[in-house]
């Protein structure tokens, strides 16, 4: 489960930058291509955030798929998930590009006024 | 489970000498993240309209950082450590019991004359792994991660700072037995070397497919039991290659001895290149 320390890396991150301002919403960017699943970061969110100044707050993940070639048809291939094959049904694929991505991208906080 | 990733509430690492029997505490306090580094000052891309409309009277605060960006920091700073000592490291992962410490013990004893070879054994605990190391000849470091489920970028820096391994010489680190979590930790190390053995099933790299695509090469070990196991070489090597198309194979059996000049031709190559 590393799902857990995954999200108090991201957490400890937003409190730092935050600092006294309530956090509303923290955007993520995920590669389809990591071991990292958003379900269980959902699950992990809730917890950790409990009791800090991101509690209550949303958690937008956007996916970012993995883009490889088919060695047999010469098409792109979405890789949505490590084992993704080419329409045309070929599992020979180039290596991707992409898809391995574990951001923060942005977070929403409460204007200070 | 992880220190990094938490599940583990006051855990902490411990460094061992076995020559020495020295402990050193590796100091992860609960939730402790690693500093952040300021801010980039150049601008974030625009965020999307989207992003702001749910949240009124908020400010959208850029932040376009990796979250593992500490611990990659660290390894980044292991792998100029070892680049301007032209050691080359390779970082050992795999189920547990896959052979990892068996094919140190023969590669010590077989290389271990003409090579100067440092070990780090990361295993949650007991010093076992290496103090079977040590009776080989060779120098090793134990790091127990307690509950961590992977060796991390700090605990490799420690490790090396105790390790001390000469110029030109070759570390091989043994990480925690398990293929999920070390597929995510770069520790600076030159390369990932996933061992499968054949007891296991042929389907292991399309069941742990980060862990096949993180590594530079897969060894199939225990070549000697596949007389007795259903075990499909071919079909096993194709999975690994569907997940990661560039993988070198070798196959060998760390007991018997079969294979294992292939593997230290391997070595030899890599070694040349530091
Ligand atoms: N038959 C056979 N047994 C082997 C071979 N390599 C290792 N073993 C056996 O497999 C068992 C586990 O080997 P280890 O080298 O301790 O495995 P490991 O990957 O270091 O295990 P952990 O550190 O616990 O994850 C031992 O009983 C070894 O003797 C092999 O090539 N053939
Ligand atoms: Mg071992
Ligand atoms: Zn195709």
């Amino acid at each position: 489960m590393h799902e857990l320390a995954i999200t108090r890396n991201i957490v400890e991150a937003c409190r730092a930058r935050a600092g006294n301002a309530r956090v509303l919403c923290v955007t993520l960017e995920i590669g389809t291509l990591t071991c990292v699943m958003p379900e269980a970061l959902r699950f992990c969110y809730e917890i950790v955030t409990d009791a800090t100044p991101l509690a209550g707050s949303e958690l937008e993940i956007i996916r970012l798929p993995g883009i490889s070639r088919c060695r047999d048809c010469g098409g792109e291939v979405i890789m949505h998930d490590p084992l993704s094959c080419c329409p045309c049904g070929s599992v020979h694929l180039t290596p991707p590009q992409g898809g391995d991505e574990l951001r923060i991208r942005s977070m929403d906080i409460e204007e200070a006024d | 489970m992880c220190t990094t990733c938490g599940c583990s509430t006051g855990a902490h690492a411990t460094l061992t000498d076995p020559a020495t029997g020295r402990i050193l505490h590796l100091e992860r306090p609960d939730g402790q993240v690693p500093r952040q580094e300021p801010a980039d000052p150049s601008p974030a891309p625009p965020s999307a309209p989207a992003e702001r409309h749910a949240r009124a009277h908020g400010t959208t605060v850029p932040l376009e950082q990796a979250v593992l960006a500490a611990n990659d920091r660290l390894a980044e700073r292991n792998r100029r450590w070892l680049a301007t000592r032209h050691i080359l490291a390779l970082n050992l992962v795999s189920s547990p019991g896959a052979g990892k410490t068996t094919l140190l013990e023969r590669t010590l004893r077989e290389l271990g004359d003409g090579l100067p070879i440092g070990v780090v054994e990361g295993d949650q605990e007991t010093l076992f792994d290496s103090e079977r190391i040590r009776a080989t000849g060779c120098r090793a470091v134990q790091v127990n991660t307690g509950t961590g489920c992977h060796l991390d970028a700090e605990m490799l820096a420690r490790a090396l700072g105790q390790l001390n391994p000469p110029r030109h010489s070759l570390v091989m680190i043994e990480n925690v037995g398990n293929l999920v979590c070390p597929a995510l930790f770069d520790l600076g190390e030159a390369a990932k070397v996933a061992i499968l053995s054949v007891t296991e099933g042929a389907d292991k790299p399309l069941k742990y497919p980060h862990m096949f695509r993180a590594a530079r090469l897969m060894i199939l070990n225990k070549l000697d039991l596949l007389p007795y196991v259903d075990f499909d070489v071919a079909a096993c090597i194709a999975y690994a290659r569907r997940v990661n198309p560039d993988i070198d194979v070798l196959s060998l059996s760390a007991t018997r001895g079969d294979g294992l000049a292939a593997w230290y031709r391997w070595l030899q190559a890599r070694l040349a290149r530091v």
